[in-house]
């Protein structure tokens, strides 16, 4: 084999376009880390490393024939909940919450792979039963996305957990969830609200209230959202320059790498860099919605709105909490980020439409 | 189902899921547009707000406190001047167990009782996150010794600072005043002034005194370094540098050396000395006895040394020259005798025959001259040799109190001088329209008769009667008395020469004729030839004695019967050369009896060492001459 075939071999199931998409949006990661580590190397080639990884998983996930991706859906919902529950009764404790499970050699934080679990499993539920589907269906659909949710919400993880609830509301929504049921959910979760409110664990409280005025505690709670704003503001229309930001290389700036890094770049290119980044997620975004527009089948259909939409659901909480206007989850901005564990999610996801895209393409030919 | 319904319904479905998706494409460019309008909200419509924010987190501003004008006399010593020191200052917010702290610090450095009750009062007046000291002026040693442990002791600092000081101490307690700490009263006055910004390192303010007075001048403009810091606080880099202009330098009219003569020649006599340049109104010398040791008060003065200073009968806090309030007695005669001149009242041949005392018609009220036997004939010039009461009894009685009241308020009887300390009194100078006002009373002919020998209800503070005395040596030309000489300036920027107030336009006979019996008042057979035996320059003087209590008709006061404090005060007038005066002075002994004895000799010690420069020997007695007496 010559090297053009190896290299048609290796693109045969990978969408170019979608591929430049997240290209571009992974330079930008590399950069703004180098700037937000104040020039370390080691991050960047962490993040190098983390995105090597994923996007092997992406090339394999995108390999998969789509029966595949079908077979797999019931056993690893199934992986995934029993570790949740393992989390749950033996699970590391760290920073006060209980996310991973110590299997020896790596700690492993189970709930990221209920990202993509969650939404496989609901989507085979319904090609399942796509002939036949009543209201009962939705309902059990609606129990398969709930119970690890409500695992995720005790460890407490409130970031990872309103992800994995949006990714399956997704599924509801796009298989005809009727207008009806949604409204009546609507009103039910405002008459639950403080049901659910005291559910909740005092910091998660305090990070919603702070939401409406973050000064109220501007040294403690408040602090992330306050710094997080004055980045973004000071950087003004053009910015600081690259690697000029004061918040961010004076250290006013909380988690610069991890969920702030979006203040980081706000800081130093200022609104126009914001217009450059808004229109590559779009790209993204708009991309993963043709392919779910022409999806074959039922499973495929929902699976890849899923993915679409759950990833913006990612970069617009992020993006919105550090601009002030939701609350600090915990949800890091999606491919951008440092992290080796939402980097794989992530582009395990992409792998999928990846797969979606090519593997009917292919079967329309 | 047949095939074609099947795909009815999966076109069907399609449809459905094509417009859940356009709904979804919808919801996604709405949330997208909701974070573009956000973005620019923050970057382009707030960008100012928020850029300023982003400044003041990261630029701290440290002031730079200027160095405080140094005061020196007319001859440039040094009268309060800054030193650098060490001080070991605490924050107390920043320490758990302040007691244990400072305890353990005491171990290595030594904390006198007089520390600890200072620290005590600074920590009941403080303001927060002031750092207070503990205890000032470190030795190396000590120095050596906390730095070497000072890791023990998180919220304990050693801060190099700069101090006042006072090298005179008492000597010029009184005129130089002092500075201490900033209270939260001052720090609000200077922030209506809109001053705190340059008082923001300062913890210094002159309280009384030129210190007060001079504030402005001597404090000097703030400067600035802007620091960049990160978010725990530590230095980065400079940004810039706004250096401090330190304060202005005084130069005072004083001359210290002879305020130290001044200050000694009273001995263990309460009183005060107002020494005045009568040719431009440059106060020479300004004392008042007892004072007290300005340093004290700088940081903050413990409670055992205020109270010794504040309940001490001798009431060392008073400032006696600018604020004590004597009858003028005798020493107003001058000043009677030429507003009889003025208003054409007396003559200079005129002369009474002095029984011993006065009466006013249709009244057996006997007013009694301090000789009981009577002068004899006296004309105004023997009425100020011998101090004739009789003669100015019936002088008063003629004039009426508002013509005296006119005349006499030109010599700035009444009214504050103006001079640069604040808190002068105004004394008293009566009229008929101030007794009505202050006591809703008619003026009685009897008021008239002991307001012209000084009494009743005139009241005059010692730099009143030096500023009269002034202006009658520079022939009724009146000059402000003042302290300041100079303030330090460009080398050629003009420095306005003193200005005249006014001038009385004094008919040069009247002038003569007062000033002769003034120096008369000095030879043989005037009231103080004891003080000024073999003097050698012209001095024209006039004594004057100020009852503190009253004498009963028909008694006579006796010295030896009246306790201390009861004792009638001693006034000293004098001006020398008397041909061309350098030198006007008041001096006043409290409780010391008579002028001549008294005060006379404390002036003399002065007037010498000012023109001869002569100094008075320590401990040496004053001989009295027997004989002569003053009222």
């Amino acid at each position: 084999m010559n090297l053009r075939l190896i290299k048609q071999r290796f693109m045969l199931h990978l969408d170019p376009v979608l591929l430049s998409g997240l290209g571009a949006l992974l330079l930008v990661s590399l950069l703004v880390l180098y700037s937000a580590s104040g020039g370390n190397e080691m991050r960047v080639l962490g993040q190098l490393g983390n995105i090597a990884i994923g996007f092997v998983a992406l090339w394999i996930v995108a390999n998969m024939p789509l029966h595949w991706l079908m077979r797999i859906a019931v056993p690893i919902y199934v992986l995934g909940m029993l570790l949740l529950i393992g989390v749950a009764l033996f699970g590391e404790i760290s920073h006060g919450a209980r996310r991973w499970l110590n299997l020896g050699f790596m700690n492993f934080q189970p709930s990221e792979l209920m990202k993509i679990a969650v939404p496989l499993m609901m989507a085979w539920y319904f090609e399942k039963h796509e002939a036949t589907l009543t209201m009962k269906n939705y309902v059990i659909a609606t129990l398969l996305l709930l119970m690890p949710v409500a695992l995720i919400l005790r460890q407490p993880d409130l970031g990872t957990s309103i992800l994995i609830a949006a990714s399956g509301f997704y599924v509801l929504f796009l298989a005809g969830l009727s207008w009806r049921v949604i409204g009546g959910l609507l009103v039910g979760a405002a008459a639950s609200a403080p049901f659910l409110w005291n559910m909740l664990h005092d910091y998660q409280r305090h990070r919603i209230l702070m939401l409406f005025d973050p000064s109220q505690d501007a040294l403690g709670k408040g602090y992330h959202t306050i710094q997080g704003m004055i980045a973004v503001g000071s950087g003004g229309l053009l910015g600081k320059g690259y690697m000029q930001g004061t918040q961010t290389h004076l250290d006013f700036l909380p988690e610069r790498t991890t969920d702030f890094i979006f203040a980081v770049y706000s800081e130093e290119f200022g609104f126009v860099g914001n217009l450059f980044l808004l229109g590559l997620f779009a790209f993204i975004i708009g991309r993963g919605f043709m392919i779910t527009a022409s999806a074959s089948t039922y499973f495929t259909r929902l699976m890849a709105g899923s993915v679409t939409l759950t990833f913006f659901t990612y970069a617009f909480v992020n993006m919105g909490m550090v601009s002030g206007i939701l609350p600090v989850v915990g949800v890091p901005l999606p491919l951008v980020s440092y992290g080796g564990t939402s980097m794989l999610t992530l582009l395990l996801g992409f792998g999928v439409l990846m797969s979606i895209h090519t593997h009917q393409r292919l079967v329309k030919t | 189902m047949t095939p074609h319904a099947e795909l009815k319904n999966h076109q069907r479905e399609r449809y459905l899921f094509s417009l859940r998706l356009v709904f979804c494409l919808s919801f996604v460019g709405l949330l997208m547009a909701i974070l573009l309008a956000r973005a620019f909200y923050l970057q382009v419509w707030k960008h100012e707000y928020f850029d300023t924010m982003a400044e003041s987190n990261r630029i701290f501003v440290v002031p730079i406190v200027p160095n405080r004008g140094v005061i020196t006399d007319r001859n440039g010593r040094v009268l309060a001047r800054n030193y650098a020191g060490y001080t070991l200052e605490l924050t107390p917010e920043k320490i758990k167990d302040l007691n244990a702290t400072i305890a353990e610090i005491g171990k290595l450095v030594e904390i006198k009782p007089k520390d600890l009750r200072r620290f005590k009062k600074l920590m009941s007046e403080r303001r927060s996150l002031q750092t207070l000291p503990v205890k000032t002026r470190l030795t190396d040693e000590e120095l050596a010794r906390f730095a070497a442990q000072r890791f023990r002791f998180p919220g304990v600092e050693i801060k190099a600072r700069l101090f006042r000081e006072y090298p005179l101490s008492e000597t010029t307690s009184h005129l130089l005043g002092y500075i201490g700490r900033i209270n939260q009263q001052e720090l609000d006055e200077l922030d209506k002034k809109n001053l705190a910004g340059n008082y923001m390192g300062s913890d210094y303010i002159g309280k009384t005194g030129i210190e007060q007075r001079y504030e402005k001048e001597m404090h000097g403009v703030t400067g600035f370094e802007q620091i960049e810091v990160d978010a725990g606080g530590r230095a980065v880099r400079m940004l810039s540098r706004t250096p401090p202009q330190s304060g202005k330098d005084l130069k005072l009219t004083l001359d210290a050396g002879l305020q130290e003569v001044a200050e000694q020649a009273f001995g263990d006599y309460r009183g005060a000395l107002v020494a005045i340049d009568p040719a431009t109104g440059e106060i020479l010398s300004f004392v008042s006895k007892p004072g007290y040791d300005p340093n004290l008060f700088i940081d903050g003065i413990d409670t055992e040394s205020w109270d010794a200073l504040n309940n001490s009968p001798d009431v060392p806090l008073n400032n006696r020259a600018l604020r004590g309030q004597y009858p003028p007695g005798s020493t107003i005669k001058p000043f009677m005798a030429l507003t009889g001149l003025h208003f054409d009242v007396r003559s200079p041949s005129f002369s009474i025959s002095d029984p011993g005392y006065f009466m006013l018609p249709g009244s057996s009220h006997r007013y009694r001259d301090w000789k009981t036997s009577g002068h004899g004939r006296v004309d105004l010039f023997a009425s100020v040799v011998v101090s004739c009461d009789t003669y100015y009894y019936g002088l008063a009685t003629e004039l009426g109190i508002d013509r005296m009241h006119e005349y006499l308020d030109q010599f700035g009887f009444g009214k504050r001088t103006g001079i640069d300390l604040e808190g002068e009194v105004s004394g008293l100078l009566p009229s008929t329209e101030w007794k009505m006002k202050r006591h809703q009373q008619i003026w009685y002919p009897g008021d008239t008769v002991s307001a012209g020998i000084g009494q009743g209800y005139n009241l005059v503070t010692p730099l009143q009667l030096a500023f009269a005395t002034a202006i009658l040596a520079n022939d009724g030309v009146a000059y402000k008395p003042h302290l300041v000489k100079e303030i330090q300036h460009a080398p050629n920027e003009p420095q306005a020469a003193p200005e005249p107030l006014y001038d009385l336009h004094i008919p040069a006979e009247h002038l003569a004729l007062v000033k002769s019996a003034m120096q008369a008042v000095v030879k043989p057979g005037g009231t103080a030839v004891g003080a000024f035996w073999g003097v050698g320059y012209p001095v024209a003087g006039k004594t004057g004695t100020a009852q503190v209590i009253g004498i009963k008709q028909g008694e006579k006061y006796d010295a030896e019967k009246v306790s201390e404090y009861n004792r009638d005060h001693a006034w000293f007038i004098a001006f020398a050369p008397a041909d061309k005066p350098r030198i006007a002075l008041a001096v006043l002994a409290e409780n010391g009896g008579h002028g001549g004895s008294t005060a006379a000799p404390i002036a003399r010690k002065v007037l010498d060492y000012y023109l001869l420069g002569k100094k008075p020997k320590p401990l040496q007695k004053v001989v009295e001459k027997e004989g002569v007496e003053d009222d």
